[in-house]
């Protein structure tokens, strides 16, 4: 096998093939979570939790409904969004008013209550869900094996990625989306309808969790517990960026898997705390976050 | 309500507890009140939430449960070495956390914790999955026996009046005011001309210390310091605990973590034992939503109505 100055180039790519699809979540997530901020300004510490529902659902759909990945893959984050719509309109709209900590508290209550239930109901050892057969086997590159469900979701999640800048940065519903950022109460004069707005983007950004989790069931295990602990490192990742923008969020969440997956290959040890110790050097250096503006 | 008759009453029935109530239990729910009590100096006094606290528990915890272990130390220098440890890791916390403010200082604090989590899991010092078991009690001074649990009992209670006393006395300080004044206007706290981050870093550091005090205790109560000290879930719980309570009131945070302990210990014997996460869920939600002000919060709020 090709090595170079005593790097094990299959190690290495491998390495990094997995930070990126790591990567893609961390964008994916971090994406949500900046949009909801953008509009409603609230951090919605349930995202892993609708992350991991999403998971859930598709395999739910594939084991009692036989709804298929391609099916699923449209289905699941419809339906991810609409109870995230149920929960903004029941629950978090109620104390929009009050200090952002509490709509903190309030998610994070909800995401106690999902993982406690799915704990309940389907144990917390995780389950399996099967490849699609239409992205079994991979392609032999040069340097690399490459199975085709990783390529898959890079390619995918960027799609969706860049497909969601565009929109927000681009489009005229995007600049209501901007403008709502930046004054509601200006927008509401205008005749633009805010709450609506806010409905649909909290049901937006979490329908991105539930792809993500949809993505994400046929790679990793099915479990409980996926949400909560991959939620703590998109945190530290929006902390890194900053939320400030949009392209931003998308950036910082693949470098950081990038930067994971490497230190898997260099430095093994490191590879659970890295992405937390470059939150320290950013907080150290530029506290606003890379991407961040001042306030 | 803080009157010193109540102060007596309380007194007396936590002297005669753990002769009607089985003393493990009271020891445990007064070092998760000493807890919500240094978390609640933070959240409800200087406007702070800090979702990692669980890391100055759990330092405490382990330091102490390490020390002992190894060196055969005496309970009081165990407990001050895992005290200052947690005083330490709060000032390097604090000193990072307190760049960012509100939601942000609430994520910051929980992504340290994840890191110091993964220390603890990681570093060979601390057994793991396992944590540190069988942690010695020891000789209090070296002449008192705190094997016995109704001596340790009345050690446990007694450490909990000094950190209770320490964070009274904070509040009602020149210091305390400041925190206070930050809470409600922080600009306005800055152009009166107080260097603000350094009034959060001492409540930090302070907060940090007595939640690494419970720690401690703690770890020679149950003889143990393992992973659930550390995890996110039990920053959590703090939160709820004070929240639960009352969030900026004296007691709130002990009747919240009596609360919340008794729940606990009710639950886990019933059928309902799968779902104390999802009843703790359904607490915060209720709390958010209906009850902002906590237990004693609205008790307050009644006797204020009756009175006046």
């Amino acid at each position: 096998m090709a090595t170079f100055f005593d790097i094990n180039l299959f190690a290495l790519f491998g390495q990094l093939l997995i930070g990126l699809i790591n990567g893609s979540f961390y964008a994916l997530l971090a994406l949500g979570l900046a949009i909801i901020f953008g509009l409603l300004k609230i951090i919605n510490f349930s995202q892993g939790a609708l992350y991991m529902l999403g998971a859930f659902a598709a395999w739910i759909g594939l084991n009692y409904l036989g709804i298929n990945y391609w099916w699923a893959l449209v289905l699941v984050p419809l339906a991810v969004g609409a109870f995230g719509i149920l929960l903004e309109r029941t629950l978090i709209r109620p104390i929009a008013n009050e200090d952002h900590l509490y709509s903190l508290l309030l998610t994070f209550g909800i995401a106690l209550i999902l993982q406690g239930l799915f704990t309940h109901w389907f144990g917390s050892s995780g389950l399996s869900y099967p490849m699609p057969d239409e992205l079994m086997g991979g392609t032999r590159l040069p340097f690399m094996y490459l199975p085709n469900y990783r390529a898959w979701i890079i390619v995918f999640s960027l799609l969706v990625c860049a497909g969601t800048w565009f929109v927000i940065e681009k489009t005229r519903l995007g600049g209501y989306l901007r403008a709502g950022t930046e004054n509601p109460r200006l927008m509401q004069a205008f005749g633009i309808n805010v709450p609506l707005l806010v409905t649909l983007t909290y049901g937006f950004g979490v329908g991105l969790a539930g792809l993500a989790g949809v993505l994400a069931a046929p790679i990793y295990t099915v479990s409980p517990d996926m949400g909560s602990n991959i939620l703590i490192v998109v945190f530290a990742i929006v902390v890194i960026g900053g939320m400030g923008s949009i392209g931003g969020a998308i950036l910082t969440g693949l470098a950081m898997g990038i930067v994971e997956g490497l230190t898997k290959y260099f430095y093994p040890e490191a590879s659970n705390t890295v992405i937390f110790l470059v939150m320290v050097l950013v907080l150290m250096v530029k506290p606003v976050g890379l991407f961040g503006k001042e306030a | 309500m803080y009157n010193k008759k109540l102060n007596l009453v309380l007194l007396g029935l936590a002297l005669v507890a753990p002769f009607v109530l089985y003393p493990v239990f009271l020891m445990k729910v007064l070092c998760f009140a000493l807890f919500a009590c240094a978390f609640n100096l933070l959240l409800g006094f200087a406007g702070m939430l800090s979702f990692g606290h669980a890391v100055f528990l759990g330092t405490g915890a382990y330091v102490t449960g390490y020390v002992m272990t190894t060196y055969g130390l005496t309970p009081e220098l165990g407990i001050l070495a895992g005290v200052v440890m947690s005083a330490l890791v709060g000032l390097v916390y604090g000193k990072l956390a307190v760049r960012r403010e509100g939601i942000y200082f609430a994520m910051v604090t929980l992504a340290l914790a994840q890191l110091a989590f993964f220390f603890f899991l990681q570093t060979p010092l601390t057994g793991g999955e396992d944590g540190l078991q069988g942690i010695p009690r020891g000789k209090l001074f070296g002449l008192i026996d705190l094997t016995d649990n109704m001596t340790m009992y009345y050690f446990v209670l007694a450490v909990f009046i000094i950190g209770f006393l320490t964070i009274y006395r904070t509040i009602h300080s020149p210091f305390g005011q400041v925190m206070k004044a930050i809470r409600e206007n922080e600009p306005r706290a800055i152009s009166l001309g107080y260097k603000v981050n350094q009034y959060k870093l001492m409540a930090f550091v302070i907060s940090a210390t007595l939640a690494g005090l419970a720690g401690s205790t703690k770890a020679l109560v149950f003889q143990l310091a393992s992973l659930t000290d550390v995890h996110w879930f039990m920053s959590g719980e703090v939160v709820l605990m004070t929240l639960l309570g009352g969030m900026g009131t004296i007691w709130g945070p002990v009747l919240g973590a009596a609360a919340i302990v008794s729940m606990q210990n009710f639950l886990a014997s019933g059928p309902l034992a799968n779902y104390i996460h999802v009843l703790m869920g359904v607490v915060f939600v209720i709390c958010v939503l209906a009850f902002r002000n906590g237990l004693v919060g609205e008790l307050q709020k009644v006797i204020r109505k009756n009175s006046g």
